[in-house]
């Protein structure tokens, strides 16, 4: 396999790597993957993942998260480009980078006639760790499977069935973990419990980088936001920055009589009829009140006021990831 | 050498038989006894002994090659296919530990399993006729090679297989003819000449005198073609072995 380095990186995973950072632990260069079925999975993927974070890769259906993740995980061959895991080429010295890692399968699959202990205790020998039954009992406990440790697989209902499958990839103490959508079948409050135990993999120092459909959980969880779409990384933002730089806010107005157009005394404003010229609509930045032609609240309904113009009611929402995500997404196709 | 993997994948795979024992042992004892009642004691006992054997002596160590080949094929390439088809392979391939660990584990569970059934086969047969081994080690010798040669060719049949038809396919067509053929139950000498050429270009011929030799000191065809043949056998499978993974091939898309 040709290891060519990175012509041209993405602007979305330039600005996620500020000058004087720590190595990172994942570095990704230049990474694509044509299947035999001459489909393009990924194209040109440059990623970083900073050690001891969190990182939530979100994207569509098929966008390609798995096949990065098998990639990095050693289950699938890349076409081009290069992976390194903690410094260690995850080809050259596939030995040295898989045993950091730990991965947890988007499929439920699971050798049904085997002991949760057993699988467990298997999944840690595989990766040349020597048995250790107090850390196997420890992770059991923390999934809440220790009262099922005994019980075949066949026997345990889908969301244990998952949290086997963390216990697994957790026996051999990774220090990065991929975590292919977790809770995917996980009812709510297990979803909660899990995430505990992300948190606290995380505070003991183990990267996870997670991919998910359900944007509240990255929202929830994650240091850093990677959106992923028909195999281009197009965006990598911390979730604090991406929330405030994308996240803007609507006023909307429920007003008394529908309206045909904007006054021309509030033409400067950047306001939008709806709902048949009933709704009026004020987007503005709420993260940066002085924000260049933007004035308080209070200035903008006096002038509405002022103009004319009676509300019955009235309401501001900010926009949740999901629709920058939704936006991103769209925008691009 | 990440040995504890070897370890772990070596034992999950034994204890996978330690709880299908009955249909890992008890199955071709029954199967072999059967043999034993229909081809040593009613066939039997229509034929003279075959150079100096009596025919339910001489059948042995073709039975025990049958047992060998066909129990290392459907142990070794159900062992693979099986985490193949539910998707448990993906932990094994993203495991720090190379191919040859790999193979160790899995060939090495599926040989030592039809190796002692091999030699479960032997005591049972010894309940039916008197035996004697003139050459115990290359007994054994040619029991273990064939085990692993055979077993690495299941692998390669587990990992080409990508549905239970062409699993059973291999074994059915192929693996079973041959032995049958291969001069199990008859000497090569009882059959008209044009056919004992053709005989000739089967490997499982070579593999069964190899082994009645080491029994009776009697054999079809010469020891060192025998054991060659063995070897040759091995070679061509690990380096079959060696490709696959090598290309990734079923395995890494
Ligand atoms: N073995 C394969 N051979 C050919 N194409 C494949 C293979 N595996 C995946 N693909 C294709 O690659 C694309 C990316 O698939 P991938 O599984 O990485 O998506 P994903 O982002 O994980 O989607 P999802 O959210 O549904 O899990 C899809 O179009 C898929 O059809
Ligand atoms: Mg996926």
């Amino acid at each position: 396999m040709s290891h060519p380095t990175a012509t041209a990186s993405s602007p979305a995973a330039a600005s996620s790597a500020p000058a004087a950072e720590p190595a990172p632990v994942i570095e990704i260069t230049g990474l694509s993957k044509r299947y035999d079925s001459g489909f393009e999975a990924l194209k040109q993927i440059d990623l970083e993942i900073r050690r001891g974070e969190i990182f939530a890769l979100l994207g569509p259906n098929g966008a390609g998260k798995t096949t990065l993740i098998s990639i990095i995980c050693g289950l699938v061959n890349a076409s081009t480009g290069q992976v390194k895991v903690d410094g260690h080429d995850n080809v050259s010295a596939y030995r040295a980078a898989r045993a950091k890692i730990g991965l947890v399968p988007q499929e439920l699959t699971s050798d049904a006639f085997e002991t949760v202990w057993n699988t467990v205790r298997f999944s840690r020998g595989l990766f040349g760790r020597k048995p250790d039954d107090a850390h196997i009992e420890r992770v059991l406990k923390s999934l809440s499977l220790w009262d099922k440790r005994k019980n075949k697989l066949i026997t345990l209902s889908g969301g244990m069935k998952r949290r086997v499958l963390i216990a697994k990839a957790l026996a051999h103490e990774p220090e990065i973990l991929f975590l292919d959508e977790p809770t995917a079948g996980v009812d709510v409050a297990l979803r909660r419990d899990m995430w505990e135990v992300v948190r606290e993999l995380r505070a003991s120092g183990v990267t996870i980088i997670l991919t998910t459909h359900y944007i509240e959980e990255a929202e929830e969880m994650a240091d850093r936001i990677g959106v992923i779409n028909r195999g281009e990384i197009v965006l990598v933002r911390e979730k604090q920055a991406l929330m405030r730089q994308l996240g803007s806010k609507q006023l909307t107005l429920q007003l008394q009589q529908p309206l045909a157009s904007v006054p021309p005394a509030l033409a400067h404003y950047p306001l939008s009829l709806d709902e048949g010229g009933s709704v009026l609509v004020y987007t503005y930045d709420a993260s940066d009140p002085n924000a260049q032609g933007q004035v308080p609240i209070s200035t903008l309904l006096n002038d509405i006021e002022a103009a004319g113009i009676r509300f019955k009611d009235l309401h501001t929402k900010q926009s949740s990831l999901e629709e920058i995500f939704v936006n991103l997404v769209r925008e691009r196709q | 050498m990440n040995l504890q993997a070897v370890r772990a994948i070596y034992c999950f795979e034994m204890a996978r038989a330690g709880r299908t024992l009955l249909q890992s042992l008890v199955s071709p004892v029954i199967s072999t006894s059967l043999y034993f009642v229909v081809f040593g004691a009613a066939i039997g006992s229509r034929i003279q002994e075959v150079e100096g054997v009596s025919y339910g002596a001489f059948i042995v160590p073709g039975l025990i090659m049958l047992m060998l080949l066909t129990q290392s094929v459907s142990n070794a390439s159900f062992g693979i296919f099986f985490p193949k088809f539910t998707g448990t392979i993906y932990e094994v391939m993203s495991a720090p530990i190379s191919y040859f660990e790999i193979v160790l584990g899995y060939v090495g569970a599926a040989a030592s399993k039809s190796a002692v059934l091999g030699l479960v086969i032997l005591g049972t047969a010894n309940f039916f006729v008197d035996l004697h081994i003139l050459h115990p080690f290359m007994m054994l010798l040619f029991l273990v090679l064939t085990a692993i040669t055979f077993s690495l060719l299941g692998f390669i049949i587990g990992i080409w297989a990508d549905s239970f038809e062409k699993l059973q396919l291999v074994p059915l067509l192929i693996i079973t003819p041959l032995t049958f053929l291969g001069g199990s139950f008859y000497s090569i000498d009882m059959l008209p000449e044009v056919w004992q050429a053709v005989t000739l270009a089967n490997p499982v011929v070579y593999l069964v005198s190899g082994f009645r030799w080491s029994f009776y000191g009697i054999s079809d065809v010469s020891v060192t073609a025998s054991l060659i043949m063995v070897f040759v056998f091995l070679a061509v499978s690990l380096a079959v072995v060696n490709w696959i993974f090598r290309t990734g091939y079923r395995l890494r898309p």
